[in-house]
């Protein structure tokens, strides 16, 4: 908190606009894209943990209100870990798998931002 | 860099707090340190989430996941799972969220679906000890707009009476009429006050304390606009000394008000200026009655003294003040944020918006509950509280405590609003709500709240005083077997002559649930007086154990229990009861594996 006096509407909504996004987390609304990562005793092990930090850098970096970035537990296919579900609302569910911390920042801006699924790092595209 | 992806949320609230929530935060804080998660996850202390009983209370966003019964020894564990590996710590989700295996979010259960949170919206979302997260869901936009904008205070007004919010301390006097009055009223020096009933005196209610705990700013940002509206500078909070953490919360919130400039001088560069006092009340429950909270204010003894004047004309320090309830506040500057006509569009015509419940007595879910006005009592019990426990039949529900009514089962199809609450013969009240089952007995109930009323009575009046005194003693010869038929006409009687001449409203409205336990379970009276009998097995004078001989298989297993040496009988034979030696323990009964022995 700063001790700065707030005197105009212009100070009240930067003070929101900086806390919005912090306590908007706690709102699950429907209209949140949800990016889970797999980060069973496997996904750690395959390196989930700095894939989920690069999200997590890039989603703040850009700003992005309406996204969370959470983890989960075993997805069942080990083999193809990292893996990171996006949830975009209203549509079917995308599995990225063998990610690096490298391939994030296209995630994000393409399919994230843009709502271009990258097809090459999908489970589809592994298989 | 910012990293957080979680928040963990820990209810600081009263009930929370008592069950150690507090260590709870210290473990989470040296857990996330040991385990390097503490640069991702951070630990809000939240207000109550209204479900108490089952505290203390953590979430986990952004998954939703709400642990209850939570103690430090917990902590490692779900840091290492959920906060690390993310997987939900199933074995302390709240009973219900795990309906299906999936639905790990507090909004799918059926404890939170049926309610609407408007008075505590961000009460268990944001840390009320930080105004900049109040801020962040939109706090002081609704002041900010009015002063930058010098918004007229009648279209403010105006916006109150359409929305059509009524006072939540009890009467339900519509809340723009209220502020219309004192906006009107003439102040021979052009001083006004703006005044916040925090004395919630019911007991068992604590809907206002959970407001305060979990949302002081919301409060504090109305009493602003109020103070615009009314042309008042000065404010003051009559918050109950009991209420410790409320207190230490609102102090936290005005000093940080005032530390932003959004209390004090010239706010928003206006011209407009607002300040806020608390006050603190010793617990008398006539100081939450307006004349004599005013004049504890003033630094007097709280006693009520008689209207008119209206404090609207000549409050405290005899000037035109405004009083409102905490939970009246609270819904002020979301019916501005989001209009009237959303607001006026929920509940029924005559009672918009909603009504926070403290849900107690014979109930699953005891907890804070908010839902619709006009929500019929069915759900409330059903739904919403999951039934009275162990199976047991619903039998009455308690409104507006020691001023209020019951509900008998036969109704609990009825709305929850002031007019089919009222024409029933119970009221809206503040928001307490006792739930009874068939253990309960109606004459001990209206017993209970007289004593209350009896100990809480300031004397100033001798109706009152003598009245409510001699009202006990009947119904306490009644619990005793010694009442008769005419007593329950002397009891009417008094009941009467009680409301139409007490001078307050303590007084005035002490019959009540006498009045209504005798409308409604009127053979439970007649049970006692004539048959000298207590159906619900309560009153100890009327209560008689006995043995059933054709249940009884002689065990001797009573006789070598009972204290009182009142069990004889031979071995396999059937046992009896001496009565007069009984001193109706109950040991035999809990003791008696045939069922062979019978109260009632
Ligand atoms: C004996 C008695 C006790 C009362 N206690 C409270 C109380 O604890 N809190 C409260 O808000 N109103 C209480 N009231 C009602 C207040 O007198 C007043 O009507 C109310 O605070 C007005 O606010 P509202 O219009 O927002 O409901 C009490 C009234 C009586 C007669
Ligand atoms: S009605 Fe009772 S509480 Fe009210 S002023 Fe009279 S004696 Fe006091
Ligand atoms: S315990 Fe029950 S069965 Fe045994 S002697 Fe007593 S009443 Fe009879
Ligand atoms: S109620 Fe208690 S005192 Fe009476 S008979 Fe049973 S055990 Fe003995
Ligand atoms: S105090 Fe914690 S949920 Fe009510
Ligand atoms: S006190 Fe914890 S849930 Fe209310």
């Amino acid at each position: 908190m700063g001790d700065e006096f707030v005197k105009s509407l212009e100070e009240l909504k930067a003070i929101r606009d900086r806390m919005q996004k912090q306590v908007g987390l706690r709102e699950s609304d429907e209209n949140t894209i949800r990016v889970v990562v797999g980060m069973a005793t496997c996904g750690i092990a395959a390196g989930a943990r700095p894939v989920l930090e690069a999200f997590l850098e890039e989603v703040n970096k850009r700003n992005l209100k309406d996204v969370t970035v959470t983890q989960t537990g075993c997805i069942g296919v080990c083999r193809l870990e990292p893996i990171a579900e996006v949830y975009v609302p209203g549509e079917e569910k995308v599995t990225y798998v063998k990610l690096k911390p490298e391939m994030v920042p296209r995630i994000v801006a393409d399919h994230l931002v843009n709502r271009q699924v990258v097809t090459e790092y999908t489970i589809g595209a592994a298989e | 860099m910012n990293l957080v992806r979680s928040h963990i949320l820990v209810c600081t609230g009263t009930g929370c707090t008592s069950s150690n929530s507090l260590k709870i935060i210290e473990a989470f804080e040296r857990e996330l340190e040991a385990q390097g998660m503490a640069k991702e996850a951070q630990v809000v202390k939240t207000g109550c989430f209204g479900l108490c009983a089952m505290g203390p209370i953590v979430m986990i966003y952004p998954e939703g996941a709400c642990y209850t019964k939570v103690t430090p020894a917990d902590v490692p564990e779900i840091v290492s799972e959920h906060i690390v590996k993310g997987r939900i710590v199933q074995r302390l989700l709240h009973m219900e969220s795990d309906e299906g295996g999936t639905a790990t979010s507090l909004s799918e259960t059926t404890f939170y679906k049926h309610q609407l949170r408007i008075a505590l919206r961000n009460c268990g979302v944001i840390n009320p000890e930080d105004i900049d997260e109040y801020i962040g869901v939109d706090g002081y936009a609704a002041l900010g707009r009015i002063l930058t904008e010098k918004i007229p205070p009648q279209q403010i007004i105006d916006e109150i009476l359409a929305s059509g919010l009524r006072g939540r301390g009890g009467a339900g006097f519509p809340t723009g009429r209220k502020w219309q009055f004192t906006h009107d009223a003439v102040s021979p020096d052009g001083v006004k006050f703006v005044c916040c009933n925090a004395d919630e005196g019911d007991p068992g209610a604590f809907m206002d304390r959970s407001v305060l705990e979990g949302d002081p700013h919301s409060v504090i940002e109305a009493m602003a606009i109020a103070g615009y509206c009314i042309g008042a500078q000065q404010g003051y909070i009559y918050v109950r000394a009991e209420y410790p953490i409320a207190v230490k919360r609102l102090e936290i919130a005005i000093k940080q008000a005032k530390d932003y400039g959004l209390l004090g001088d010239n706010i928003f560069d206006s011209g407009f200026s607002f300040n806020l006092e608390l006050r603190l009340g010793a617990g008398a429950f006539v100081c939450g009655e307006e004349t004599a909270l005013m004049t504890s204010i003033e630094g007097k003894r709280g006693e009520p003294h008689p209207r008119p004047p209206f404090p609207a004309n000549k409050g405290l320090f005899e000037r035109p003040t405004l009083l409102n309830n905490v939970e009246t506040y609270a819904n002020i500057t979301w019916i501005l944020n989001n209009g009237a006509d959303k607001f006026a569009a929920i509940g029924t015509p005559k009672s918009t918006g909603t009504k926070v419940f403290a849900l107690g007595g014979k109930i699953t879910n005891t907890g804070l509950v908010e839902i619709p006005m006009g929500t019929p009592l069915r759900t409330v019990i059903e739904d919403i509280g999951g039934g009275c426990p162990n199976g047991k039949k619903f039998k009455a529900a308690q409104t507006g405590g020691p001023s209020g009514g019951c509900i008998p089962a036969s109704l609990i199809d009825t709305p929850m609003d002031y007019d089919s609450l009222g024409a029933i013969g119970s009221m809206m009240g503040s928001g307490g709500l006792i739930v009874m089952d068939e253990d309960n007995c109606m004459v001990d109930i209206a017993k209970f709240f007289l004593e209350f009323i009896v100990d809480e009575s300031c004397g100033k009046c001798s109706v009152c005083r003598i009245g409510t005194k001699r009202l006990l003693g009947l119904l306490t010869k009644i619990t005793e077997g010694e009442g008769t038929l005419e007593d329950l006409d002397t009891i009417e009687e008094l009941c009467y002559h009680l409301k139409s001449s007490a001078l307050c409203g303590l007084g005035q409205t002490a019959p009540n649930p006498v009045l209504s336990t005798l409308k409604h379970f009127r053979d439970e009276y007649v049970a006692h007086v004539v048959e000298k009998r207590c159906p619900a097995g309560v009153c100890k004078n009327l209560l008689r154990y006995t043995i059933d001989p054709a249940k009884c298989k002689g065990c001797t297993l009573c006789a070598k229990n009972c204290p009182a040496g009142a069990i004889s009988g031979a071995v396999r034979a059937p046992h009896v009861i001496d009565q007069s030696k009984c001193i109706k323990c109950g040991v035999c009964m809990d003791n008696c594996r045939f069922s062979a022995i019978l109260k009632g």
